[in-house]
């Protein structure tokens, strides 16, 4: 079969001028900035961004783009303002190394803000000296990831959120890295959204930070040495798996915390180091399952109004309090936990312990009664008075009790 | 005074009970580390017995020895010899060898598995420097309390009673007047009372050097701020080497009056 090459190369040309046209930026092109290849690139076009420095801020990119950068180009906003905002559907931006976000104390100034647009893609973007990163405003169905976000921050009121999504639905946040900022990602009033594989280390404030937001979903990141850990707030039927806490450790901080919380499960995440793994106020029908608590001052922190919590299948090792409640009613159920704090005997062998578990010391309530007494931990007399509270408890709920303990540590493939 | 040191320290080497109590803490050592070999565990396992049974220790050794030797002391005391240097001598000669005890039988075994290369070395001598201290306060008082006492079981009561007092009832009255008096701000309150006793006092120097001081919150904050420091360390190893002088001067003011 022969084909002329000319119909080649007419077929080609023809596709390449009636879909898209490649614009490309560099400092010896026709077109030397960002805002100029905008205003000239007509919609669905390419703008190719060459190796170079450019000092731009308020680029606004109001029609549906393509913008490449070639060897990560840096756009300099020189501390004056916001740099790139994206106003229009279908825009896509790849591979840019933006600096130099202007810090307002009246405007949430951010290296990348999508303002009412669908379908946007932001991925191997690299930020550096911001405000705000990538703040996502009433917009939807976008995608954002493998992107870097590396802050200064130092207080939390003059610094902004690394990744914030406000107003905004159906948005997938994957496999970013971001450190140093003040809350890693902020979903606030965003409706299922999916944070998956992100790593979030060394913030100020939170790892990740959910306000009123519903049916979302986070899985498999990493939350690391944040200033408080993982919030959770006022949401319903939060999804939360897989994901690890670790060294979150600090006077007023963390793992997780959990407040005003409905309907959601907890599943298979890692808690480890932290001082607080979980602090939970006033939540309900939240499944606990196949966690493990790993060496925290506090595993569980109930402060109270929590009903109908399911503790199941969970490992508690080595914390010094696995669980702290602060009132005598206890409405929530734990079972098939493996706690390493067990002093029962499993006599037919069937792996689970024949004397129920109690896992609430009456230090951890006097603790919370009275913070002071805390500087009495592993005094000899606490260890006496544990111990006849284990015996018979007065203080503690009575039916707070794990009736079947896994004898061996229960085994979960995080992956 | 260094002769009759010399002897007490002697004497008590080559009794039996200072072998058994080095023994055990070679065997403790030992078992420890076989048990978790992770030798900054350890530390904290061991703390907790070092702050019970080195004061229970020093406690009994204390007050038995000075029953045992009590006609000796007297036979001493018809000799042309110091008083001082006779009931100093004889105590520093019995608090030294228990430390010694302590320390090669705890030494031993964390130097076999390697404690120079672990982190955990200054936790672990601090450990040793707080035993030390507890032993020679205890073994101290209950000196005191043995000159005081010409009865023997009132005497082996009291010093008994004083070592539970130190180490259970004090923590309980501690832990009641926290809760009464929770409404008032406490932190002060809390650092003088846990001054004012050796055995709380040992435990959260190394508490705090565990870093488990996050976990107290706002009291632990108030707590590091102050023995996290050098200058908090330093006054707190004053305020246990004040409660070593003040029972040997009771001590010597004891044996100066008294009438044998």
């Amino acid at each position: 079969m022969k084909i002329p090459i000319i119909y080649i190369i007419i077929f080609i040309v023809s596709t390449w001028t009636s879909i898209a046209n490649t614009v490309d930026v560099c400092a010896t092109c026709k077109v030397k900035t960002v805002k100029d290849a905008i205003e000239i690139a007509s919609e669905n076009d390419t703008i190719l961004i060459k190796k170079g420095t450019y000092k731009e801020y308020n680029i606004n990119v109001n029609k549906p783009l393509t913008i490449i950068g070639e060897n990560y180009p840096v756009i300099d906003g020189e501390l004056k303002g916001e740099i790139i905002r994206i106003t229009a559907d279908n825009v896509t931006l790849d591979g840019l190394f933006i600096i130099n976000v202007g810090t307002s104390y009246t405007e949430d100034f951010s290296a990348v803000r999508v303002v009412k647009s669908k379908n946007f893609v932001i991925k191997n973007l690299v930020l550096e000296k911001l405000f705000f990163g990538i703040y996502i405003e009433k917009s939807s169905y976008g995608k954002i990831f493998h992107n870097k976000i590396i802050g200064d921050a130092k207080e939390e009121f003059n610094s902004g959120n690394g990744i914030q999504l406000w107003y905004s639905h159906h948005i997938k946040v994957d496999k970013n890295i971001i450190t140093h900022v003040r809350d890693g990602i902020y979903l606030e009033f965003a409706d299922h959204c999916s944070i998956t594989n992100n790593t979030s280390t060394d913030n100020v404030r939170y790892g990740l930070h959910f306000m009123f937001s519903n049916d979302d979903i986070y899985e498999k990141n990493s939350f690391q040495n944040n200033g408080a850990g993982v919030a959770v707030m006022f949401s319903k039927r939060i999804e939360m798996y897989n994901n690890i806490f670790q060294g979150n450790w600090g006077t007023a901080s963390y793992g997780l915390l959990l407040k005003e919380i409905n309907d959601s499960k907890i599943k298979g995440n890692l808690f480890k180091e932290n001082t607080t793994g979980i602090n939970i106020e006033g939540s309900n029908r939240v499944t606990y399952s196949f966690n493990t608590f790993e060496k925290n001052g506090w595993a569980i922190k109930s402060r109270g109004a929590c009903y109908t919590n399911i503790f199941s299948d969970n490992n508690f090792l080595y914390n010094t309090f696995d669980l702290s409640y602060n009132s005598k009613l206890n409405d929530n159920k734990f079972e098939n936990n493996h706690w390493s704090d067990y002093s029962g005997y499993d006599l037919d062998k069937d792996g689970i312990g024949d004397v129920p578990h109690k896992p609430v010391k009456l230090f951890s309530y006097v603790a919370n009664r009275t913070p002071e007494a805390i500087i009495l931990l592993r005094s000899l007399f606490i260890d006496i008075i544990d111990f006849s509270e284990k015996v018979s408890p007065v203080f503690t709920p009575n039916n707070l009790e794990d009736i079947s303990p896994k004898m061996k540590r229960i085994v979960y493939d995080r992956n | 005074m260094l002769k009759i040191l010399k002897y007490s320290f002697y004497d008590l080497i080559r009794s039996r009970w200072s072998y058994v109590y080095f023994a055990f803490y070679l065997l403790l050592g030992f078992v420890l580390l076989f048990l978790n070999n992770d030798v900054s565990k350890a530390v904290i396992t061991l703390m907790n017995v070092i702050i019970i049974l080195v004061p229970l220790m020093g406690t009994m050794f204390g007050i038995m020895y000075f029953y045992n030797s009590k006609e000796f002391t007297e036979l001493l005391l018809a000799q042309p010899l110091k008083r001082t240097s006779i009931f100093i001598g004889q105590y520093l000669g019995v608090a030294t060898s228990l430390s010694l005890s302590l320390i090669l039988g705890l030494g031993i075994p964390f130097l076999v598995y390697g404690i120079f290369k672990s982190e955990a070395i200054l936790d672990f001598s601090l450990l040793l420097v707080t035993g030390g201290f507890l032993t020679f306060i205890f073994t101290a008082i209950s000196f005191y309390i043995g000159l005081s006492n010409e009865n023997r079981i009132k005497g082996f009561g009291y010093a008994i009673l004083f070592w539970l007092f130190m180490a259970v009832i004090y923590d309980g009255l501690f832990l009641i007047s926290l809760i009464l008096f929770e409404e008032y701000p406490l932190d002060t309150f809390s650092l003088i009372a846990s001054m004012a006793n050796p055995i709380d006092l040992s435990r959260i120097l190394i508490l705090l050097k565990l870093d488990i001081s996050a976990l107290m919150g706002y009291t632990g904050a108030v707590f590091q701020k102050f023995f996290g420091t050098s200058w908090g360390l330093i006054v707190s190893l004053g305020v246990l080497f004040l409660w070593v002088l003040i029972p040997v001067l009771l001590i010597r003011r004891k044996a100066l009056k008294k009438d044998f």
